[in-house]
């Protein structure tokens, strides 16, 4: 819920965040496209105004020119007309004159030349002139002060002649001007007459020469004789200046008479210009009229067209703005989704590992809760095989236990799987006697191994120690599995189980020097009959038991004459020794296929396996977890069709102490040592069988001789006629059934028979060993006794003893667990502390069968007052839960009681030296129906020993009685 | 057969065997009986009987109330639980730990589904428990040690 709102809440943030990001990617092309527009306008505007002011430069330049040159004519004027009489100039050679020198004034239509004439004179004027002034319009002139008749003219203004020029307002007011400036004045523009073209016209006064330079405007006016004037064609003018400059077609120019500032008039150019082209320029022209102000506007004609750049540019960054802020938003939105996902697998995660704990709880749960019942059932089949039944019930009712019997141990396995997985399985640390428990394990299945006729045999080096620490439980469970597998898959030849050191197996590790792992490569060699040199002349697949390897292994340690001097030898020694224990068949093989997938639970070598052998495959995947929690590895070589070996090691512990004497501790029946000293042969052609029966014959303490053929056994006896002693000589003879040839042998047999009976006071026993029930009955008339492999040192013993009847000291009472908790528990004083009077009734009368004394409280404070030291109690039981005060808060007092005592006496022995202080310390059990992990934690915690589960379980007392013992030797005592 | 008091208690514990009213501790129960006390068994199964009567009576009491005290009826259970455990009464024993279960939930109505049931086969066991007791008596009678 949270995590949806903080995503809603991040969404509308990145959405506000995208919005921004566009605002400001336009922004910034907007920023980006008006710079650039302001920089293209920049630029057209400089332009312009260059252009502009290049324009007004030319035409005020052009325009001066012209007026000088007026000013020149204007001077010639004064020079040959004034005063002269007659004059040097008259009309004609003015109007040749100007007409000739026009070209210098390209920008005049023409020139005339006005006299001034004051109204007295003007009769005079007129009569020598021989004409009469008219007006502008062609009228006789009115009577004025002052006329300004036109007398010279160019021809192309000549319809200028006669005309008085004061009589136009405009050019009156010109005249008056320009007499009294001095300088060219222009009137306002107008359409000339003859081009009808805009113009102005131009008047210059014209002065006596006298005139000073600085004179005052009345002296000016006096001084005026006459007046040039000229009209000047504006239009063609700046026409033809224009055409004459670059970029023409680009600009519109317009000239303005601006003395009226707020009307200004048209000179030249279109009059209205469209106000739409946003630049203009305007360039001042000066045309030496102070009065008047002219002005050159400039303007584009089009639009000064936007700039490509201005367009692209932007664009091109906001498509990277936008590029940029989708990557952005892209990586956002996938680290979003990235780690939601991730999020969402560790949510998958721990789901698959609860899931995967509650099926492992399930399943032990499961397992547990069938087996109760299944236990039900297999004891019901057991009494039901007890009563009378027909031969068909009994067939059925064995059929069914056997079923249930495999079910229960198909549960055990998947109940000590899921106890492996889900890390529940304790290994437990007892001395236990290797040795028996590999004969145990063989025997099992020697019922089987004998149907099929295959050699089962085990051997265990001698530098192994006798007694080692560990599991022997599920040390037993590997080995059960990889020996119940092997003679599954074996159909002839031998299993063989062999134990020894890790060291001396790399040793002769080392000396296989061709390995040929898991049948990859062909190379054998064979004994020169063709068999192998293996147990039973098979091929197996990893050569490390073949004789010539094997042989190795021995031979260090035929030097070691005793067991008990290897392992005195032994002692100074690790603590741990790491044992490899390799099982080799002959059997079918591993498909190549399938070997990587052995280890794997449920997983056999093909489906076809399950039907030809059963199973459920689970075996190996737990012998694989056991072997590892053992501190060892497991694997296997294998050759289809060739057999498959097995090795796993386990590292345990050495034992020193010394278990034949201790009288409570033997796991396993004690071999009787009555044999010890005695001599026999074995006839055998195989080295390692041989190997293998003599450590068991060795383990009796009987000497072997080996021969590998019957002769050379009936020489071995004959060769120590000269023994006096029994004991020396040999008294066993055992025969390989395979070397036995029945005709030929026979004879020799007998032969040694005789002979004995001639020559040696005792007769040698015969014994045949033979690897089936079928062989046993065959053979039983010829021998004294044939044994059925697989050999072990108790069969060997028991038989030996029926042989030779030798006196075997009874043996102690049967060392099972009942009787030596019993010798634990016996005559100890025991409190039992339970609130429940049945459940102490229960545990009371439990423990008394035991042989302890108890003594029963029902609550916590009972129990520690009746514990405050010193008290007489060997052990306490206690449950946990009771009201009042429970059994973790009863211990805890009671601990720190004992440390209080403790210290007291510890302070008081202090002053007389040399006695001996043993603490206080009691065994304090807990009793609790729920055995879990959490309240083993806490009875530890509070100061616990232990826990016992309730109702009583033998053997579960029996656990935790031993460990009690062997961690609290001295202060349970 | 003829229906000696002995066939008949073994038939009548075969049967309470078969039927789940017993388990395995039943046996080592039986087994605990020697010499040395001859009246283990009955002497146990009383107790319990009697224990468990009372234990039952104090839940229909508890669970009466209307406000329940869990603790405490969780506090009974267990102890009816650890005595049916000791005695191997198997039925009642699994029934109890249902019962813990309502107590854990704080179910009233659970538990006084599982006290009716425990309370049923509380007296079932304990009439077939009676019988036996009888018929230990009656061999006993019959076999004077």
């Amino acid at each position: 819920m949270g995590g949806k709102y903080y995503v809603a809440r991040r969404k509308g943030w990145r959405g506000l965040a995208a919005a921004a990001w566009v605002v400001l990617a336009v922004a910034c092309s907007a920023a980006m496209h008006w710079h650039l527009r302001q920089e293209s306008m920049d630029r057209a505007e400089e332009r312009l105004v260059s252009m502009c002011e290049e324009r007004a430069r030319m035409l005020q330049e052009q325009f001066g020119v012209t007026v000088n040159h007026v000013h020149a004519l204007a001077i010639l004027i004064s020079t040959f007309h004034y005063e002269k009489l007659p004059s040097a100039i008259d009309q004609d050679t003015f109007a040749k004159y100007t007409g000739r020198t026009s070209f210098e004034r390209p920008l005049l239509n023409g020139v005339a030349y006005a006299h001034r004439l004051i109204h007295h004179e003007r009769e005079m004027f007129e009569s020598q002139q021989g004409w009469i002034m008219n007006t502008m319009k062609r009228e006789a002139a009115p009577r004025q002060d002052e006329y300004a008749p036109v007398i010279f003219s160019q021809d192309t203004v000549s319809y200028l002649a006669r005309i008085d020029m004061m009589s136009g307002e405009e050019d009156r007011e010109n005249i008056l001007r320009a007499r009294a400036t001095g300088k060219a004045v222009l009137t306002n523009p107008f359409r000339l007459l003859g081009s009808n073209h805009l113009g102005v016209v131009l008047t210059f006064a014209v002065y006596r020469p006298d005139l000073p330079a600085d004179a005052s405007v009345d002296q000016r006016v006096e001084a005026t004789i006459g007046y040039l004037g000229g009209a000047f064609d504006v239009e063609t003018l700046v026409e033809n200046l224009l055409s004459k400059l670059a970029g023409n077609q680009d600009i519109v120019v317009n000239v303005y008479d601006a003395t009226n500032a707020s009307e200004a008039m048209v000179l030249y150019g279109p009059p209205s210009l469209d106000n739409e082209v946003p630049l203009l320029h305007v360039s001042m022209l000066d045309f030496g009229d102070p009065f008047r102000r002219h002005e050159m506007r400039c303007r584009y004609r089009q639009k000064p067209p936007m700039p490509w750049s201005a367009i692209t540019n932007p664009l091109g960054t906001f498509v990277i703005w936008m590029l940029l802020g989708y990557i952005i938003c892209a990586a956002w939105s996938r680290y979003d989704k990235v780690s939601e996902d991730c999020r969402k697998m560790k949510e998958l995660k721990t789901q698959a590992e609860a899931a995967d704990v509650a099926k492992s709880q399930f399943l032990a749960t499961v397992s547990h809760e069938i087996r109760t019942p299944m236990n039900g059932v297999l004891g019901m089949l057991d009494m039901l095989l007890g009563t009378e039944l027909t031969l068909t019930q009994k067939d059925y009712a064995q059929t069914a236990q056997m079923c249930g019997c495999a079910l229960i141990t198909l549960i055990n396995d998947v109940l000590d799987r899921a106890k492996i997985e889900a890390g529940k399985l304790e290994l437990e640390a007892v001395p236990f006697d290797l040795r028996s428990l590999m004969d145990d394990v063989i025997s099992l299945f020697s019922s089987k191994s004998r149907e099929k006729c295959i050699e089962l045999a085990v051997f265990v080096c001698d530098d192994v120690p006798k007694v080692v620490i560990g599991d022997p439980w599920r040390f037993r469970q590997i080995l059960t599995n990889l020996v119940g597998n092997a003679v599954k898959f074996t159909e002839q030849g031998h299993v063989f189980v062999r134990v020894c050191l890790a060291e001396n197996s790399n040793v002769e590790l080392n000396h296989v020097l061709h390995g040929t792992m898991n049948g990859k490569d062909g190379k054998f060699e064979s004994t020169a009959n063709g068999a192998f040199n293996t147990l039973s002349g098979f091929e197996a697949a990893d050569r490390r038991n073949s004789w010539q390897y094997f042989k190795l292994l021995l031979s260090d340690k035929e030097s070691l004459l005793d067991e008990l001097e290897s392992e005195k030898s032994n002692q100074s020694e690790s603590d741990r020794v790491t044992l490899v224990i390799s099982i080799e068949d002959t059997g079918v093989g591993i498909p190549l296929h399938a070997q990587d997938r052995v280890f794997t639970p449920f997983m056999q070598a093909d489906s076809s396996t399950s039907r030809n052998y059963g199973g459920t495959g689970i075996g190996l995947s737990i012998s694989k977890c056991l072997a590892e929690l053992m501190g060892g590895q497991i694997s296997f070589t294998s050759r289809p069709f060739v057999g498959s070996t097995f090795t796993f090691s386990a590292v345990l512990k050495r034992s020193y102490k010394d278990t034949s004497g201790d009288s409570g501790r033997s796991l396993s029946e004690a071999l009787p040592t009555a044999f010890k000293g005695m001599k026999a042969i074995l006839i055998d052609g195989r080295p390692v069988r041989s190997a293998v029966t003599r450590y068991h014959l060795k383990r009796l303490g009987i000497i072997v001789q080996i021969v590998n053929n019957m002769s050379a056994g009936l020489k071995a006896f004959s060769g120590q006629n000269g023994a006096t002693m029994s004991r020396e000589k040999a008294s066993m003879l055992f025969i390989e059934s395979d070397i036995w040839r029945p005709k030929t042998d026979v004879q020799l047999l007998n032969c040694l028979r005789g002979l004995k009976n001639g020559q040696l006071s005792e007769v040698p026993k015969v014994v045949l060993l033979v690897t089936s029930e079928a062989d046993k009955e065959k053979y039983g008339s010829t021998f004294d006794v044939v044994m059925c492999k697989p050999i072990r040192a108790s069969t060997i013993a028991s038989c030996i003893q029926q042989l030779l009847e030798v006196e075997v000291p009874e043996r102690k009472e049967n060392q099972n667990r009942p009787s030596f908790l019993h010798s634990l528990l016996v005559g100890k004083n025991i409190l039992v502390v339970d609130d429940n009077k049945v459940n102490l009734r229960v545990a009371a009368a439990a423990l008394r069968k035991y042989g302890a004394k108890v003594h029963c409280v029902e609550n916590g404070k009972d129990a520690i007052s009746l514990l405050q030291p010193p008290h007489c109690f060997d052990a306490c039981f206690m449950d946990v839960q009771m009201p009042e005060m429970d059994g973790f808060e009863a211990t805890r007092q009671i601990r720190q009681m004992e440390m209080k005592s403790n210290e007291e006496r510890k302070n008081k022995l202090a002053s007389c030296e040399g006695s001996t202080f043993v603490e206080w310390h009691l065994p304090v059990l807990a009793m609790t129906a729920d055995v879990i992990q959490a309240t083993y934690e806490e009875c530890i915690k509070s100061g616990m020993n232990g826990y016992v589960s309730k109702p009583f379980d033998e053997e579960q007392l029996y656990q935790a009685v031993s460990r009690l013992v062997v961690g609290t030797t001295d202060s349970a005592v | 057969m003829a229906a000696t008091p002995m066939n008949q208690l073994s038939a009548l514990v075969n049967n309470m065997f078969a039927t789940g009213l017993l388990d395995e501790q039943f046996q080592q129960l039986q087994m605990l009986q020697d010499a040395s006390a001859p009246d283990f068994v009955s002497e146990v199964v009383t107790l319990f009987c009697d224990d468990g009567e009372r234990i039952i009576g104090e839940l229909t009491k508890l669970l009466e109330k209307s406000s329940v005290d869990f603790d405490r009826v969780d506090a009974f259970v267990h102890q009816l639980k650890g005595s049916s455990a000791s005695v191997g009464a198997q039925k009642v024993k699994n029934t109890c730990i249902q019962f813990r279960e309502f107590c854990q939930q704080k179910s009233r109505d659970g538990c006084l589904k599982t006290l009716d049931s425990v309370r049923t086969e509380f007296y079932d066991l304990r009439s077939k428990f009676q019988t036996l007791l009888q018929l230990e008596r009656q061999i006993q009678g019959f076999y004077p040690k």
